[in-house]
């Protein structure tokens, strides 16, 4: 079945079973394997990817489902001269160990801090709650968060 | 080693960040090959019987399967994951095929292997494969594996498979004269490692060459390859296991599990490469699980408080099959249970027993956090008992500084013996309780604050380290100027490139980012023992300090050629070598051919870091919640490398005990059925569940046994978590006058408990 | 945990949707939020033959707040009931019931129609439903009906939904301003389904004293349920100390728990003791 959608700012147009998922789809057709299946029962977050300007999880997602919609992988916030000023936070706080999380951690935080980039230390715990760590023990990643606000609200336009 | 000390200790950002961050690290899921097909693994739904037929015939008539794989498949002799830490007579018996062939002895064993062209139909496919199996009892309880009427292994005639005993002094004599004894039975619950990337491999067969390439490997890649080599009839040479990006182990991930064979096996059999990679609800059957133990322990003190012995039966449940750990947690349970505890008078014994559950293996400081949550349990008990302070009884008997180095009790069948290197115990529990606050937050222990009761408490811990026989290094300072270090030990997650490159830029005197590291794939070095028992950089970090002065002096005598002095007169300095002339040769222009070193450390001696940690707690009484309000650790590792890495293991590995004491366990049903099947079932820590943690990691006192006078320091801070979580629920309900002694501390079996007590509250 | 064979589509209006559900019979299947649709696939514990996506169909997204109550479309998520600026004055307890659904990422997708229909024991959104006394909207081939909750949800996962029908809306009635409202839930970690909880809410008459209480429980039987003895125990009283132990004992009594290797019947059944004495107390509390 053909779907198109656009990722990280390209069209993108797949012919998929409609039971392959949005994240098998990433990985497997489109070659993009920074999202990354640590469940694929929408429980740890590391395939979160944001659709919409939305943090979703991509393993309960169709590749069919999202037919029209806006996504941006973990690939689609990186650059390949520099880290942005999210994963230099994450890297200056050693917010990554085994770094298989660490997509999901970036994308899910990514669309917190672009929505509310005031949001303290409880909101950011609240909100990575959705996302499970088994290296860190999860305090440099709120660290990091935290750390990172200065430049989204720096970005932040909104009056 | 005199080296600059620029680099180690140094907080250095982590080399494996840049790719890790952008999602542009290489997991073996992300692996792809254009031929490729797809593996998955027929497991049975049925705890324990007789395998009678196994029907294929459906699920081959599926279109895009290509190949059921059955025991038959396998050849005349199956194929069993061998013993890789302790290759014991005792064990042998327990030994798994790498497929099940005449029994089934735990739900979730592999029967048959489903080749198709892709996951999604290998999948489908499960449901069409039929296995005939004439049901068992299952044995879930020690009760039952005891009794012995079901017994797993039929030719060997019982569940029980080695006896461990610790002793020191005379335990017996002791506990006659001691003026105060208690004795309790304690209970550790089942649960495992649960790394974020499930386990994989993907595997190519060359045929034309008859080489074997496996992507995956992890931990302990060269042992890992002996398995494989010997079970696939090959030779060594013909294996290359590749370590790719490893999303955690600790200490589950990288034994030798049946795919490790069954996935190379299949990509030989159909001549196409094989990928496998577990969903999650597989990995909660599959990868080892950990911990579950029962303790009947005593104690005998003198009235003032001085602990004169420790004896008592302790029985480990370990699945159905004993792995490549062999019995290293049932053995460390009984070795280690007196900590960093000076006591004279030691007898403890566990028995490892099979069960109609998952294999149990490793997973950080195995044996130790179960032993720890025991002997903290009766020091606190015995200090409410006799009247005296919990601080002062540990602080007394503590081993001292000048006790080391400090024997700990030796452990038979197979005699091993064991000592402290080195360490202050009291000074770094001082430094914990004042950290802690200890003085101000006396005041709030067993009191009733906003509806909840409040508790401290405070344990001290080892941890063993460094685990010998040896590792393998090799740096080569390539033609244009780049350093490659090559190190037999694993990538898990904790950093070692980064940690193996500022050893070598201190010992070489180079700069840091000259230097590139590869790890634990056989093409590497010749020889490689990997990353378990906190060793990497203990043994990968003295391997490549040997090797590191090796290259600097055969880099001085092909420079004082270039600069016609002696090789004692030259000088390196960071990107040159310098003569006494003050004539200079850059590294990457003067030799037209890679300049190389290869060392191999040996060690027989294990480090010992060790430490205190203290918590705070508030108990709901009325739902038996327990929030962690504060958690402080303190350890010392001798020589740090680099602080913000070992750090976050500190941190990482209190999460996971908190986990452990509080949240996690995998449940087993009368017939040996998993319950907690998914991750919603099986809790682990999130983001909110234990936000106040304050760790430190010093460097106090180096061991005398390596050249860094480092010790292993990856797992220490997990092992006190689940005693002193324990005891400080204890102290926060002493109006309740009730001892936990089971973890997890959930809320309704703390609720029980205070129910049990009937006190109005 | 790959998902097994289904045909997919997606139908631009409701009527295109019923003819699907007709045409396919039970092997067709909604797809809303697939929160729990998902899952349930992923674990292979259903095997439709079409997922029918209802993301296409107008007018199900709708919030509306007025002087007649609050109506959400099917398609409204948690997010959407979130961040409505109105729904924070019009109906204090949806909102903060629905904050307690699961996690960031779900509730970007999940909707107020999936939780509905698939009727998770424990679930928020069934549960206020009860509480409130809502209307389940249902639109089949014969047209539309309205469910009282209470007659809608019979059982764990399971409702009077028939098949061929729709959920299109929920409707909950006009929230008194200055109505007294509790919610507590019970749950090892946030986000995790509870082992209990509880919705409260009572007006007062002229002296003080209760009226209209509604107490439900939530997540210790298979379905929400309002406690009628611990309703009685309120109404007509002020609600000080004795009346909200005695209430809560009553609603104890009266609550017929689960049990599961989570948490037994017998703990279950004092944890709702406990959270609806807490959840009267802080209805009572003057903020």
């Amino acid at each position: 079945m053909r779907t198109r959608f656009e990722v990280n700012g390209k069209a993108v147009e797949v012919e998929v079973a409609p039971r392959i998922s949005l994240a098998d789809c990433l990985r497997d057709t489109l070659r993009l394997t920074g999202t990354h299946l640590g469940c694929e029962h929408g429980v740890c977050g590391a395939c979160t990817v944001i659709v919409n300007g939305e943090a979703v999880r991509s393993c309960l997602i169709l590749a069919v489902e999202a037919d029209g919609d806006t996504i941006v992988t973990v690939e689609g916030l990186s650059n390949d001269d520099a880290l942005t000023p999210l994963q230099a936070s994450f890297r200056k706080h050693h917010a990554l160990q085994c770094g298989f999380c660490t997509p999901g951690m970036i994308t899910t935080t990514h669309a917190l801090l672009t929505e509310e980039p005031y949001a303290d230390a409880d909101r950011i715990r609240e909100v990575l709650s959705g996302n499970i760590c088994r290296c860190t023990g999860y305090i440099p990643i709120v660290e990091a968060v935290l750390d990172a606000r200065a430049h989204y609200a720096d970005e932040d336009t909104s009056p | 080693m005199k080296p600059k000390n620029l680099l180690i200790g140094s907080p250095m950002e982590r080399v494996e960040d840049l790719r890790l961050l952008r999602g542009r690290g290489q997991f073996v899921s992300d692996i792809n090959f254009e031929y490729q097909l797809h593996a998955v693994i027929y497991r049975s739904a049925i705890a324990h019987g007789h395998i009678k037929k196994i029907n294929t015939g459906d699920a081959l008539a599926i279109p895009g399967v290509h190949a059921v794989i059955t025991a038959r498949d396998l050849g005349p002799r199956m194929p069993m994951i061998p013993l890789r830490l302790q290759p014991l007579p005792e064990l042998e018996p327990f030994c798994q095929p790498m497929l099940a062939h005449d029994k089934v002895r735990f739900v979730g064993e592999p029967l048959a292997v489903i080749v198709a062209d892709t996951p999604q139909i290998a999948e489908d496919a499960l449901n069409h494969v039929d296995c005939d199996i004439a049901p068992l009892p299952a044995v879930v309880d020690r009760e039952r594996s005891e009794v012995g009427t079901t017994i797993l292994f039929e030719d060997h005639g019982s569940n029980l498979a080695i006896r461990w005993s610790a002793t020191r002094g005379d335990a017996e004599a002791a506990f006659k004269t001691a003026d105060y004894t208690r004795r309790e039975t304690f209970r550790v619950q089942r649960h495992a490692a649960l790394f974020m990337e499930p386990r994989g491999f993907v595997a190519q067969w060359d045929a034309a060459s008859e080489m074997l390439t496996v992507w995956g490997a992890a931990k302990v890649a060269f042992a890992n390859r002996r398995i494989l080599a010997a079970a696939m009839s090959l030779p060594e040479q013909q294996i290359d296991m590749i370590e790719v990006d490893v999303g955690g182990g600790f200490g589950s991930r990288g034994e030798f599990y049946p795919e490790d064979f069954l996935i190379p096996f299949a990509a030989r059999h159909l001549n196409r490469p094989i990928k496998w990679i577990e969903d999650r609800r597989e990995h909660l059957t599959t990868a080892n699980h950990a911990r579950e133990l029962e303790c009947d322990v005593e104690i005998a003190a003198t009235s003032d408080g001085r602990i004169l012995g420790l004896r008592g039966r302790c029985w480990s449940d370990n699945g159905a099959y004993i792995r490549t750990n062999g019995s290293v947690a049932p053995r460390n349970v009984a070795q280690f249970m007196s900590g960093p505890y000076d006591i004279e008078n030691i007898h403890i014994t566990t028995d490892q027993t099979v069960t109609n559950k998952t294999p149990a293996g490793t997973y950080r400081g195995p044996g130790r956090f179960e032993g720890d949550f025991v002997r903290e349990r009766l020091i606190d008990i015995m200090a409410n008992d006799l009247g005296i302070d919990r601080v002062d009884v540990r602080r007394r008997n503590l081993v001292a500084e000048a006790q080391m180095p400090y024997a700990l009790p030796t452990i038979t069948p197979h005699e091993s013996v064991t000592e402290l290197d080195s360490g202050d115990n009291v000074e770094l529990f001082n430094r914990c309780l004042e950290n802690f606050g200890w003085e101000e937050k006396s005041r709030l222990n067993g009191r009733l604050i906003d509806g909840r009761y409040h508790g401290i408490a405070i344990g001290c811990f080892i941890e063993g380290g460094g685990a010998g026989p040896s590792e393998d290094a090799r740096i080569v300072l390539e033609t244009d100027g780049l350093i490659s270090v090559h190190v037999g030990s694993s990538a898990v997650g904790q950093g070692i490139e980064t940690i193996m490159a500022q050893i070598t830029g201190d010992v070489l005197e180079v700069p840091f980012d000259r230097i590139r590291v590869r790890h634990g794939s056989t093409g590497d070095v010749t020889e490689g023992y990997g990353s378990y028992h906190s060793r990497s950089t203990v043994m990968g970090g003295s391997a490549i300090v040997l090797a590191a002065e090796k290259l600097k002096t055969l880099i001085r005598e092909v420079a004082a050629q270039a600069l016609g002095c002696t090789a004692r007169e030259v000088i390196l300095d960071s990107e040159h070598a310098r003569g006494p002339s003050g004539h200079s040769v850059a590294l990457s222009e003067f030799c037209s051919e890679p300049i190389e070193a290869a060392a191999t450390y040996h060690n027989t001696k294990f480090t010992y870091a060790y430490g205190s940690l203290a918590a705070h707690v508030a108990v709901d009484s009325k739902t038996g919640d327990v929030e962690v309000i504060d958690v402080v650790s303190i350890k010392d590792v001798g020589r740090i490398i680099n602080p913000l890495t070992l750090q976050g293991q500190a941190v990482g590995a209190i999460v996971q005990g908190l986990g452990g004491a509080i949240l996690e366990h995998l449940v087993y049903d009368d017939e040996g059925q998993l319950l907690t099947g998914t991750l919603a079932d099986y809790m682990m820590p999130s983001a909110e569940s234990f936000p106040n943690i304050r760790s430190t990691v010093i460097e106090l006192k180096p061991s005398p046994n390596n050249p860094l006078g480092s010790k292993g320091g990856g797992e220490g801070e997990i092992i006190p978590v689940g005693g002193v979580i324990a005891n400080a629920v204890a102290a926060a309900l002493t109006d309740f006058d009730i001892e936990p002694l089971d973890l997890p501390l959930s809320p309704p079996r703390l609720w029980a408990l205070i129910r049990a007590a009937n006190k109005r509250y | 945990m790959k998902f097994p064979e289904f045909d997919y589509t997606c139908p631009t209006s409701l009527d295109e949707a019923l003819d699907l559900l007709e045409k396919h019979g039970d092997k067709a299947v909604l797809l809303a939020g697939g929160q729990s649709l998902m899952p349930v696939l992923a674990f292979r514990l259903a095997a439709p033959g079409l997922l029918v996506d209802l993301k296409k169909i107008p007018g199900l997204d709708t919030i509306e707040a007025d002087g007649a109550g609050v109506r959400l479309g099917a398609n409204v998520r948690w997010c959407d009931i979130l961040g409505n600026a109105a729904l924070e004055a019009a109906h204090p307890l949806l909102v903060k019931a629905i904050s307690h659904v699961a996690h960031y990422q779900i509730r970007n997708r999940g909707t107020v129609g999936g939780s509905l229909a698939y009727a998770d024991p424990a679930a928020e959104m069934p549960g206020i439903a009860v509480t409130c006394d809502a209307n389940i909207i249902v639109r089949g081939a014969a047209g539309e009906r309205h469910v009282k909750a209470e007659a809608f949800f019979l059982g764990a996962l399971t409702t009077s939904l028939a098949p061929g029908e729709i959920i299109t809306g929920l409707h909950l009635p006009a929230w008194p301003v200055d109505q007294r409202w509790a919610f507590q839930e019970f749950a090892r970690r946030r986000g995790d389904f509870a082992l209990a909880g509880t919705a409260v809410y009572y007006n007062l008459d002229a002296a003080g004293r209760a009226i209209d209480a509604h107490i439900a429980v939530i997540g210790a039987e298979d379905r929400p349920r309002r406690l009628i003895g611990a309703e009685s125990a309120v109404n007509g009283r002020v609600v000080n100390a004795d009346t909200i132990v005695t209430a809560a004992a009553e609603a104890a009594s009266e609550v017929d728990p689960m049990e599961d290797f989570h948490a037994p019947a017998i703990y279950r059944r004092a944890l709702v003791e406990t959270l609806i004495a807490r959840a009267l107390a802080d209805a009572a509390t003057e903020t």
